[in-house]
């Protein structure tokens, strides 16, 4: 089911898939007991698209960001299964010799919070040029020009001089702009974005976006973008995968999502969100809790806040519905038996 | 930065003012003077007391003269030692204090942040309980007490090294080593917890994802941040390897400044005792302010705080 | 998106599974964890710590037999037997005996006695003197706050011990004195901590939160204010005790303790050097022993505490 879904995927959209995850499971143990943190994600990420995972906290997504990035500590984290296919290669699988040549040369990451990314004791221009000059061998003065390149492709005034700067002397703006460069400066395939923009102002949010998608049609990257929050997801993403309780409920395309959305967890995060166009409907936040992940159900996560769960969610998962060819869903009401049922709640 | 070594410079001669103050203040408050002629029993040494305390000036003229004293780093004469001064005293015995004292500082520094970094980098592994066991023993162990252990075990018992002097580096082991384990000790705790805190930073996570070598990540990004909280304490660390080498000196017989000092105590040498102290305290609170400026240069957020805001 | 979580085969989901679900009221909210006091929880971590508890234990041991074990010792602390001088460890002499025949035993509960007392009194006077000048330095903040930590600042720049053997140089040794010397000194970094916490607690929310829902100042200060300061100040209290004991037989070391016959472990210590070449190795062994065990158990009590009491690494 799946294989044939992604066989038509590539046909239709006729483009490279650079990025493969398949049916990963990560756990951690902690001193509770076991974790299950991802519970079988899959997802392919193509060339030059920005591939949104959107959930709430603690719902698996930067775990998984992190998996691609080689960034779960072992222990206490356990790949238990799955794959993470880049170039042919299975970066689960990979030593660590290894895994640095691909790290923040082919894939490299943008993180959260751009007043503590950056080490406060050395200067921007050192913290630019060792990624490079440690993967690509090349010269000082070399490694100096292309970060100078840099900070003016990401907008910093007076490159030169700002080299030799330390991070405290930056705005959190400026500061996130270099975090940027510094993920860019190897020239990678894939960035990963985790909250690249919740740390910051409204107004930098915006700059900051703006430059993702500038880069984007430079550089022609793939960027997986990790958020919760759905304004930042409308702007800049041209697919989105809704992830919960470890598992990505839903994934289409960014119209689809938004527009016809299928899933009751996806249908509840739009209606969380205010809308100037739904101007008279009042917002309304879903009850209750994500559910226990030491102990993580059997059936459909979402059942016990779900409004419309049937006595089948909580005997067994959902399989995976295809909606057209981009969107798929993981819902018992997609079952042809749950049409009456749809029919009698009017579900809108 | 000149503005902070400036602000630094003030207190410490504000300090170093109090410290000679206070000493001044509590040694004419002795019963009885410690500079009667009661207590010296040699016309020349009188001489030399009242000649150099002005004992025959008002007390605000005394104050002045003794702070004059101390500028010119002239720290007064010896009741017992006739013509012998606390000058020629420090010229004979600091040399060899200073030299116990470095030694064990560079030993400490070296050792502690090593333990510290390896049992933070293999945290709650067998190095780390190692490391942590003997901090916390390094920590509860006086130093008089491990250096009679030492000398009982190592050089009495087992006759492995000399017991006492500091003729040559062979001798030099048992006391460095007494007087240095509190201090690794302390240093590796620290290094370990600051480590611990450091290695989850989101910088270190960044360093991670650049795909830097874990030696790089550690020695360029981790170390120099975790030891800021090193060098915080270096000032209370080398007061106290300073008070150490009072014992230790005592104890292995070292000629001293420390030997000299604690046998000024037990035969009351007042004089020797208040320039003593007043050098050692001078001593110290100019160490702090090299430990200060080193730090503002370990940290440059200190360095540079006036240009702040201007991105 | 595979379904490797669903064990069951399409064909055993059954037709009657697809009606609606009763919904169970609060399922998805209900809390595991019960809420326990700020001093039940930490307590209960305390004692999970063996390290810190095996401190405890000793320590109370330690006061026990200092209290009683002289009072029980059929030998006295200070007379002399001189027949029975530098005799080895034995069932009669337990520690064996001094120069002098006195029983070290004995003596070293008596020396228990003097550095306990030393380091709990440091501690008090350490607290007052720290709580009251650090509490109104923190509450009148201001200019007052600047002049008085400036005068802080200053002293906590002093090389603490030369100060202290200063004083008992012009003072004379003695219990009292030491104990003063120790806390002219001392009480400099307690009122530090006591600022740095009444500082933080005027800006914490919650004070102003209860206020405003007309909660009662008793209540404010048991529920909010204590469990939030007092932890830094009990781990500085229980640390300051070892520090003190170290700077009491320190002191003793250099000929600055209580005089003889009195002992304290530092005294005791002090007057074995001499005879450790010929041998005697008791005489410097118990107290030493007790001196370092003494040290330790406070110092991992005060780390158990420092984790048990701190409200923000709570989990």
């Amino acid at each position: 089911m799946v294989n044939e879904r992604k066989k038509k995927e590539k046909k239709m959209m006729s483009s490279e898939k650079v990025l493969q995850v398949n049916n990963l499971k990560i756990s951690f143990r902690t001193y509770g007991g076991e974790v299950e943190a991802v519970r079988g994600v899959d997802f392919d990420l193509y060339k030059g698209e920005t591939l949104a995972i959107v959930g709430e906290s603690g719902c698996g997504k930067s775990v998984t960001s992190n998996a691609i990035m080689g960034l779960i500590p072992q222990p206490p984290g356990i790949i238990k299964n799955g794959s993470i296919l880049f170039k042919e290669k299975d970066l689960t699988k990979l030593s660590k010799t290894q895994l640095r040549k691909i790290q923040g040369v082919d894939i490299s990451m943008i993180f959260q919070d751009p007043m503590t990314a950056l080490n406060p004791t050395l200067t921007i221009g050192e913290q630019l040029t060792e990624g490079l000059r440690t993967h690509k061998k090349i010269g000082k003065k070399e490694a100096k020009e292309k970060a100078i390149d840099m900070l003016k492709l990401v907008g910093i005034p007076n490159p030169e001089e700002r080299l030799k700067q330390f991070p405290h002397q930056f705005s959190g703006g400026m500061r996130q702009r270099i975090v940027i460069a510094i993920a860019l400066i190897c020239e990678p395939q894939v960035l990963i974005a985790d909250e690249p923009t919740t740390a910051l102002d409204v107004t930098i949010q915006a700059q900051i976006l703006e430059l993702f998608e500038e880069i984007q049609l430079k550089k022609g990257i793939s960027i997986i973008l990790i958020t919760h929050d759905l304004g930042v997801v409308a702007k800049i993403a041209d697919r989105i995968a809704v992830m919960y309780a470890g598992k990505i409920v839903e994934i289409g395309d960014k119209r689809e999502i938004f527009y016809t959305p299928e899933h009751p967890y996806t249908k509840g995060l739009l209606n969380s969100v205010p809308r100037l166009d739904l101007m008279e409907e009042e917002l309304q936040p879903i009850d209750g809790t994500p559910p226990d992940l030491f102990s993580p159900p059997k059936g459909c996560p979402f059942t016990a806040r779900c409004d419309y769960a049937m006595e089948v969610c909580d005997y067994a998962y959902p399989f995976s519905t295809k909606i057209s060819e981009t969107h798929e869903v993981d819902c018992w009401l997609q079952d042809e038996r749950a049409n009456v049922l749809q029919a009698q709640n009017k579900i809108g | 930065m000149a503005k902070y070594i400036l602000k630094r410079f003030i207190m410490m001669i504000a300090t170093i003012l109090i410290i000679s103050t206070l000493t001044f203040v509590l040694m004419h408050s002795i019963p009885g003077s410690p500079f009667d002629e009661e207590r010296t029993s040699n016309p020349t040494i009188q001489a030399n007391l009242e000649k150099f305390y002005k004992l025959d000036e008002p007390m605000h003229v005394q104050y002045l003269y003794y702070l004059k004293s101390i500028v010119t780093f002239d720290f007064g004469p010896s009741i017992k030692k006739p013509n012998e001064s606390v000058n020629e005293l420090l010229a004979r015995g600091f040399p060899i204090s200073f030299e116990l004292g470095m030694v064990t500082i560079l030993v400490a520094l070296l050792s502690g942040t090593i333990l510290g970094t390896l049992a933070a980098l293999r945290h709650n592994g067998i190095i780390d309980y190692l490391a942590m066991t003997f901090a916390v023993v390094g920590i509860s162990v006086p130093n008089f007490v491990l250096a009679t252990l030492l000398i009982q075990q190592v050089a009495v018992t087992w006759e492995l090294l000399p017991a006492a002097t500091w003729s040559s580096p062979l001798h030099m082991i048992l006391p460095i080593l007494a007087l240095a384990t509190g201090p690794t000790a302390i240093i590796a705790r620290l290094t370990r917890s600051s480590m611990l805190e450091v290695l989850t930073q989101d910088y270190i996570k960044m360093a991670n994802a650049k795909g830097l070598s874990p030696i790089r990540i550690v020695i360029r990004h981790a170390l120099r941040n975790a030891l800021m909280p090193v060098v915080t304490i270096m000032g209370t660390m080398l007061a106290g390897i300073l008070t150490g080498t009072f014992v230790i000196e005592k104890i292995f017989a070292i000629p001293g400044m420390g030997k000299y000092f604690v046998e000024s105590i037990n035969n009351r040498d007042y004089p020797v005792i208040m320039g003593s102290t007043v050098f050692y305290s001078a001593f110290l609170v100019f160490m702090l302010f090299l430990v200060d400026i080193v730090y503002g240069f370990l940290d440059p957020r200190i360095k540079l705080h006036r240009k702040e805001g201007d991105a | 998106m595979t379904n490797t979580q669903n064990l069951v085969s399409p064909q055993a989901i059954k037709d009657e599974w697809f009606r609606p679900k009763q919904k169970e009221q609060g399922r998805a909210e209900s809390v595991v964890r019960p809420s326990l006091s700020y001093w039940k929880d930490a307590w209960r971590r305390l004692r999970k710590n063996k390290l810190a508890m095996g401190g405890l234990v000793f320590l109370v041991l330690l006061m026990l037999f200092a209290i009683f074990g002289p009072i029980f010792s059929p030998y006295s602390v200070t007379a002399t037997d001189y027949p029975s001088q530098n005799q080895a460890p034995s069932a009669t002499h337990w520690f064996g005996t001094d120069e002098a025949g006195r029983d070290v035993f004995t003596r070293t509960w008596y020396g228990a006695r003097i550095s306990l007392f030393v380091g709990i009194m440091a501690a008090l006077i350490d607290f007052f003197i720290g709580i009251i000048y650090g509490g109104v330095s923190g509450y009148k903040g201001g200019r007052t706050d600047t002049v008085m930590m400036r005068v802080v600042e200053v002293l906590y720049g002093l090389p603490h011990l030369l100060v202290v053997i200063l004083l008992m140089v012009v003072m004379g040794a003695s219990l009292t004195t030491i104990i003063v010397a120790l806390t002219v000194t001392g009480w400099v970094g307690m009122a530090r901590i006591v600022r740095g916490q009444v500082l933080q607690i005027k800006t914490y929310e919650f004070v102003t939160a209860s206020k405003s829902f007309g909660a009662k100042t008793s209540r404010i200060i048991r529920k909010n204010l204590l469990p939030n300061t007092m932890g830094p100040i009990i781990v500085q209290m229980t640390l300051t005790v070892p520090s003190a004991i170290f700077a009491e037989a320190f002191l003793s070391f250099l000929g600055l303790g209580v005089a003889a016959p009195f002992a304290s472990w530092g005294v005791m210590a002090n007057d074995a050097l001499p005879v450790i070449l010929s041998g005697h190795w008791w005489r410097l062994f118990f107290p030493a022993l007790f001196i370092s065990l003494t040290m330790f158990a406070f110092n991992v009590l005060g780390d158990g505490l420092q984790d048990a009491l701190d409200p923000k690494l709570r989990r």
